[in-house]
């Protein structure tokens, strides 16, 4: 694989401090160089990939995502996800288990593994089932799964009902070190929920969920980290309640990290009037006031890192009444141009949003891999480079996911992924861009 | 096939109905209700006459597309349209929502295709006639959709109070009942307050929804005390209670509820001695309303359902020949 | 847009009161006789000449209206939804002898529609016509027993018929519209 000179792009590597204009050079799938201005670099044969009015960055790193292979193939595969991923700028994905049959064994975790190596064009991370079978009753085998390479435990799309197994599973999970990613949600208070429990959803007569059943849960699961000293990471946060209560547990030293989605930062309830069915998601979205606090929670570390939760369906699925409509929402490929808004709107600025995709990720992930979310020389050559200024509409037929499930069709965004390096290899590429050969 | 376009001045003979369907009522304006009810006066004189009927809608399918059972609404929808001369044909779809066999848009496709002028839509989901919207070029009428709401009911409760008050600018309208699950509630709550009208709302807590009473939605009282909310009212009504909103625990039991909430002679008293009391149907009698003032002299209960053939003629014609914008 | 008026104050007074010279002369049941105003400015017209003829022939002639947009057959076509008016026949129409009075007879189809909704109503003896305007361009084959001015007009003009009661003054007007054609 010949050398790749990318050149005269704004370098942001937040894992090293560096925002500047620069060059960088990799070579057999590896960072090897970095220099200023118009620096050369050591070696002659490369090629070179024009970056000028560009950012370069390393590739995002995507915490929670869902994949659907193996069982619901037709909403998506490795091969489709991995694609959208790539264009969406993240060169790693941590896929959940909520799969048919579920990931709770070595067998179903060596089935990811494989076909993401065969079809996917991303680093694809599987993450175990906490329980068998999903089921919320017995300890999935921990062990095991680790061994197979599971970067962490969760049994999202549903929470761990019964406190008692949670604290067994936070407690258990440290033998391995790894964390325990939990989906907040009382049930007793969610069932037949549709949308926020609020002025919309009495407006529009949708039986709602409130902020309240996600609060109770966030509650539980840090008294029994507190209790365990396991490492909690609390998914999809999406109320201020849960964020003042993040904010105190961390402030009193309890292991826990905390993730948000772009849809949770920049959309509010409002979008599910007149019944979009792509706006509905769990945790629904919810008001101006929560995203306040969420923002500030990212600004303020609270918040240690954003993911998509990609959740792809097909347009059938969603293509039906609102209360039948399944919960998820496309991501991977509007993640970047929405959250960008945050920053034209100057409200966190872009090193710290990379960070939040890069670094910050990477560091809950740990180095078992490799030395992801960073272009420190000898790191994995994952890079993406965005235009931070480029509008575009979002055309959900272009989508490479076969998910078109997104609120945001037809939108009008500011800031997009224009080319994805993974290990080297150039995996998604915008026209526009070109690749000159030395 | 036409030869003359017939191009009519805006003037006050004509006007410039922007409704393509029937969804809520929280969009309709003042004026838009008024010109409801002068069109439901005429209808109404239609309906005085040996001969019901008047060849407006003929050649227009109207199609009633029911996917909860009711018997009232159903009928009310399809003498309106035979008064009018369309052509109606009913469908008692039902809904499986495990097994879904034809879907709701599978279905919307085949009333296109078939050439429905006008679906009436009921649905137990909230929202459905907005998917409809979407996807069939027919007007939708919406007869209920889930807890959302019904419009066609708001105005003909509306109009049976305008045609005993007449000017109804300050008038006191009391709804009691189960608000949270009521697309009836919803729809008067927004139709009563656009022509002026003050709300007050009174039912256990627990059947009420949030933001109601604040003022991110159309401004009413929260009353949760029967006598007190009933004082001085122009207008009761009284929704039904469903046996299942005790079974699932949000109420203690039924007989609480009467205890605290039945409408009574005695109650009733608190109102103005012309108050008028309302009721959608079917009545629960006993249960949320007394028999005795569900037959007294101030129950409209019966012109509710006579009002309610001329109304939905009056929706009818007022939404034939439009187009899809 | 330059107005043509036709007839002012003075004019339509006098043509009313030929027409209603004319109703008595052609009627020899004047109590039998109702006329209804079509909506909106027939509802006036018939108004005068009821009066007029109770001045004339000393009867008092009873005097109904009719909305006509029920019953249209455009309904459809129309941009504008008409406004439907009332309706008020007070007594039975059973074998009286009605005249319809409209303001301008142009295609024909209005009267068509006043016909079909009178037989709606009962069964009168008979019909007649009253009209202010015949601006010629039938499409049916109706004529009107009572004309008060012929105004010859192109389908690229407008017959504007205003009254007092309804405009605030007497006058008919032609109107040149653009590329439009009227009722």
């Amino acid at each position: 694989m010949k050398s790749l000179l990318i050149q005269g792009g704004r370098i942001i590597d937040p894992s090293q401090g560096i925002e500047a204009i620069g060059n960088l050079l990799i070579s057999e799938g590896k960072i090897s160089w970095r220099g200023k201005g118009e620096e050369a670099p050591p070696q002659p044969d490369y090629d070179t990939l024009n970056a000028k009015g560009l950012v370069v960055c390393p590739g995002f790193i995507d915490l929670h995502c869902h994949l659907r292979q193996p069982g619901d193939e037709e909403k998506e595969t490795i091969a489709s996800g991995t694609r959208a991923a790539a264009r969406g700028g993240f060169t790693t994905i941590c896929c959940m288990p909520n799969t048919n049959p579920p990931l709770d064994n070595q067998t179903a975790i060596e089935f990811i593994k494989s076909r993401s190596a065969s079809e996917g064009v991303v680093r694809v991370l599987p993450i175990g089932c906490i329980s068998r079978g999903r089921k919320g009753e017995e300890l999935a085998e921990m062990g095991e799964l680790t061994l197979s390479g599971v970067i962490a435990f969760s049994d999202d799309g549903e929470p761990v009902p019964s406190s008692y197994l949670m604290r067994q599973a936070l407690d258990y999970s440290r033998a391995f070190e790894l964390p325990v990613i939990d989906h907040c949600e009382e049930k007793a208070l969610t069932e037949g929920g549709q949308m926020n429990e609020g002025v919309i959803s009495t407006r529009l007569g949708l039986r709602g969920i409130p902020s309240a059943a996600e609060e109770i849960m966030v509650a539980r699961d840090l008294a029994l980290a507190e209790l365990t000293g396991g490492r909690l990471h609390i998914a999809h946060v999406s109320t201020e309640g849960s964020v003042e209560l993040i904010r105190r547990a961390k402030e009193k030293g309890i292991k826990v990290t905390a993730e948000v989605t772009p849809h949770h930062l920049t959309l509010t309830e409002e979008r599910v009037i007149g019944y979009d069915t792509n706006a509905k998601v769990n945790p629904p979205l919810r008001t101006r006031q929560d995203i306040k606090a969420l923002i500030q929670g990212l600004n303020d570390n609270t918040i240690d890192i954003i993911a998509t939760d990609h959740a792809p369906h097909t347009e059938a699925d969603k293509l039906c009444e609102f209360d039948l409509a399944p919960f998820g929402i496309s991501g991977f490929e509007t993640a970047l141009g929405s959250l960008m808004s945050l920053v034209h709107n100057g409200e966190i600025s872009l090193s710290t949003l990379v960070a939040k995709l890069t670094h910050e990720p990477a560091r809950i992930i740990g180095n078992k891999y490799a030395k992801l979310g960073t272009l420190a020389a000898g790191a994995p050559a994952d890079v993406t480079i965005l235009d931070p200024n480029l509008e575009w509409v979002v055309e959900p037929k272009a989508f490479a996911s076969k998910g078109r499930n997104t609120p945001l069709a037809g939108e009008r965004l500011k800031g997009r992924v224009m080319a994805t390096i993974f290990q080297g290899r150039l995996v998604y590429k915008d026209g526009s861009i070109t690749v000159k050969e030395g | 096939m036409r030869t003359t376009q017939v191009k009519p001045r805006v003037t006050e003979t004509t006007t410039a109905w922007r409704h393509h369907h029937i969804l809520d009522i929280d969009d309709f304006t003042r004026e838009e209700i008024e010109l409801v009810f002068q069109t439901t006066r005429a209808m109404k004189e239609v309906l005085s006459r040996p001969i019901k009927r008047v060849p407006t809608l003929r050649g227009k399918t109207i199609v009633n597309l029911f996917y909860e059972p009711s018997t009232r609404t159903r009928l009310s929808f399809e003498l309106a349209a035979k008064y009018l001369s369309a052509d109606v044909v009913n469908l008692n779809a039902q809904v499986s929502s495990v097994a879904k066999g034809e879907s709701l848009v599978d279905t919307l496709g085949t009333l296109q295709a078939l050439g429905a002028d006008i679906v009436v839509m009921r649905h137990s989901h909230s929202g459905a006639p907005y998917i409809a919207a979407r996807y069939i070029e027919a007007s939708i009428v919406n007869a209920g959709d889930g807890w959302h709401a019904h419009p066609t009911q708001a105005l003909l409760d509306l109009y049976t109070l305008y045609e005993h008050k007449q000017n109804l600018k300050g008038l006191k309208a009391v709804i009691i009942g189960d608000i949270m699950h009521s697309r009836v509630a919803r729809s008067n709550i927004w139709g009563l307050t656009t022509m002026g009208i003050e709300v007050t709302l009174c039912c256990p807590p627990t059947l009420l929804p949030l933001g109601l009473g604040g003022e991110q939605l159309p401004p009413v009282k929260i009353e949760p005390n029967i006598e007190l909310a009933l004082d001085k009212a122009d207008m009761v009504m009284t929704l039904r209670l469903q046996r299942e909103r005790q079974k699932s625990g949000l109420l203690p039991s039924i007989r609480e509820y009467i205890q605290l909430y039945q409408l009574t002679e005695a109650r009733l008293a608190r109102a103005k001695p012309d108050a008028l009391v309302l009721h959608p149907g079917p009545v629960n009698e006993g249960v949320e309303i007394s028999p005795a003032v569900a037959h007294g002299t101030q129950s409209v209960i019966n012109e509710q359902v006579a009002n309610g053939v001329a109304v939905r003629m009056a929706l009818l014609y007022l939404l034939s020949g439009s187009q899809k914008q | 847009m330059s107005k043509k008026v036709i007839m002012i104050e003075e004019d339509i007074k006098r043509t009313l009161a030929r027409i209603a010279h004319e109703i008595i002369e052609h009627n020899e049941l004047l109590k039998e006789l109702i006329l209804v105003g079509v909506h909106t400015r027939g509802v006036p017209l018939a108004k005068r000449l009821a009066a007029d003829i109770e001045g004339f022939a000393g009867v008092k002639i009873a005097v109904d209206t009719l909305d006509i947009s029920l019953y249209r057959d455009d309904l459809s076509s129309l941009e504008l939804k008409p406004v439907v008016k009332l309706t008020d026949i007070t007594a039975t129409i059973d074998g009286k002898s009605i005249v319809l009075v409209d303001d301008v007879l142009y295609t024909g189809r209005s009267i068509r529609a006043a016909m079909d909704a009178l037989i709606d109503l009962g069964r009168p003896r008979s019909i007649q016509l009253a009209v202010l305007v015949d601006r010629g361009h039938r499409e049916l084959p109706i004529r009107a027993d009572y004309v008060g001015k012929n105004i010859p007009s192109s389908r690229h003009e407008e017959i504007k018929v205003n009254l007092k009661e309804t405009d605030g003054v007497d006058e008919v007007a032609i109107i040149p519209t653009p590329s439009k054609e009227g009722r």
